[in-house]
């Protein structure tokens, strides 16, 4: 099941891409070198396409209780143009996925789902559904979905010919919103949400308008050092803002609490949703979490490689992502590790294919962007 | 440049260069192109013995870990420091200054022809 491809497919063959499979999508996972796509975004700017990922239409009058209910987070409290960052649960407290919410007006919301679950998100949401007076609509085959992201991302947008009719100035457009524009007579929303840790926009377009868009931008761009960035450099840059990606921070046997996201969960709101019981539950006592690792030298902990207490012989842990940070130099992880293993100072061991290196448990994020919107 | 259809070459995607009794040892082109941005390489030392087919290093990615398997059996006598100091030769030099190691051998095992790899790769 990996033929299916963007609709900016050829956009990225004319580029030099190379691909990879991706939740069964053929997607760039680079175009020339990642370390520099990579290196660009924090310094300029990356275009991405992440048109795999699932958009999915509620509407109607119950639109906003609807979420209240399937989602963990208090959707209804959110404003027209605002996005929330939220999770779908299932019965027992496991994570379905992550998404983020657009509130597109008082009875209307897009979720935005990653590609590999769109359609146990699309089940879970329309099981879901029964006792509201709403609509579902999956979209995703008409929606293409660009990420602008970097420094200059701002600067970019705003020369991008075509692109105009912000319904709020990009400049007073805070993190976490949306506005609506137009690429000519298209109509496009524009969110400065994205997955790298930096500054930048995530824009959602009719399908059929997508590659005019991106040529668009990559015009404006260039000059000011936006380059195609594959999925390679798109993984790099959000485990060093520590974001997680669901099939390593995240599964059905998570609990968010596990994951740091607590936050996420309105155990507070008025009303029952999927999963409220069995968080009210916690999860056991015994319940590993994750952490930040980093060490010295240049042999990153990867995927499925296990944690060790100095010397120990039964692991305390074990990765979930990891690499030699582009930005920082050394390599970082991410890791589940028993609770009483995963202060921050702690030191731990890595086994590097064999051999143990040494790891300290440090604060998530690994990254954090300083100010320097140019 | 080099001739690559001069070389001999593995399955494992590594090159052989051959000159007497010291055959010079790297990774392809495509092997790097499918690795992706090399950031560390561990070598033999210089004056171990190495046996066909067993792992003797590795070559790290951003993204992955790919293994280097010796092509002959011998004893390393030399390794290429400037890839252990700028691994992104790999990459940009593949066959040339992105070479790994230098083993000296007595017997050279069957490898494949440029012909044989390249049909094997599809490219």
């Amino acid at each position: 099941m990996s033929d299916r491809s963007s609709p900016l497919h050829q956009v990225h063959v004319a580029a030099g891409a190379s691909f990879t499979d991706f939740a069964g999508w053929q997607m760039p996972v680079r175009y020339s070198s990642d370390l520099a796509e990579h290196h660009a975004v924090r310094t300029a700017a990356g275009i991405f396409d992440i048109s795999h990922m699932a958009e999915i239409l509620v509407s109607g009058p119950d639109a906003a209780a609807f979420l209240d209910f399937a989602l963990a987070g208090r959707l209804s409290a959110i404003a027209f143009g605002q996005a929330k960052y939220s999770l779908l649960l299932d019965e027992s407290g496991g994570i379905i996925d992550d998404l983020v919410v657009y509130r597109r007006g008082d009875d209307a919301f897009l979720v935005v789902a990653n590609a590999g679950n769109r359609y146990p998100v699309v089940a879970a949401l329309t099981d879901r559904a029964a006792a509201f007076d709403m609509s579902l609509e999956d979209q995703s085959d008409d929606i293409s979905l660009i990420a602008v992201q970097g420094p200059r991302s701002r600067s970019i947008l705003e020369a991008t010919l075509g692109l105009t009719d912000f319904g709020i100035p990009l400049a007073e457009l805070k993190y976490y919103w949306s506005t609506d524009a137009r690429f000519g007579e298209i109509d496009v929303i524009v969110g400065r949400t994205g997955y790298t840790g930096e500054d930048g926009f995530e824009l959602y377009i009719r399908a059929d308008a997508a590659a005019d868009l991106w040529a668009s931008l990559m015009s404006a761009g260039s000059p000011l050092g936006l380059v195609p960035a594959g999925l390679a450099s798109r993984d790099t840059l959000r485990l060093e803002a520590g974001m997680p990606l669901y099939g390593h921070e995240l599964s059905l046997d998570t609990f968010p609490v596990q994951a740091g996201l607590g936050r996420v969960v309105a155990l507070t709101k008025e009303g029952d949703f999927v999963g409220r019981e069995a968080l009210e539950a916690g999860p056991p006592a015994d319940a590993r979490v994750l952490v930040g690792l980093v060490s010295e030298g240049k042999r990153a902990g990867r995927a499925d490689y296990l944690v060790f207490a100095p010397g120990g012989d039964e692991s305390v842990g074990v990765i979930t992502s990891g690499a030699l940070s582009p930005t920082l130099g050394y390599p970082i992880a991410m890791a589940y590790v028993e609770a009483a293993s995963s202060a921050a100072g702690t030191t731990l061991e890595i086994d590097v294919r064999g051999s143990r290196v040494a790891a300290s448990v440090v604060p998530l994020p690994f990254y954090k962007k300083v100010d320097k919107n140019d | 440049m080099t001739d690559l259809k001069a070389l001999k070459y593995t399955a494992e995607h590594e090159w052989v260069q051959v000159d007497g009794s010291v055959a010079t040892v790297g990774i392809t082109a495509y092997a790097a192109e499918k690795l992706g941005d090399i950031v560390f390489v561990d070598l033999p030392k210089v004056g171990s013995s190495v046996t066909t087919g067993t792992v003797v290093g590795e070559i790290e990615s951003t993204k992955s870990v790919g293994e280097l398997y010796a092509p002959v059996n011998g004893t390393v006598v030399e390794a290429n420091d400037a890839v252990v100091a700028s691994p992104e030769l790999v990459n940009s030099d593949p066959f040339g200054e992105g070479w790994l190691v230098k083993v000296e051998f007595a017997e050279l095992p069957e490898l494949l022809s440029f012909d044989e790899y390249t049909a094997l790769t599809g490219e």
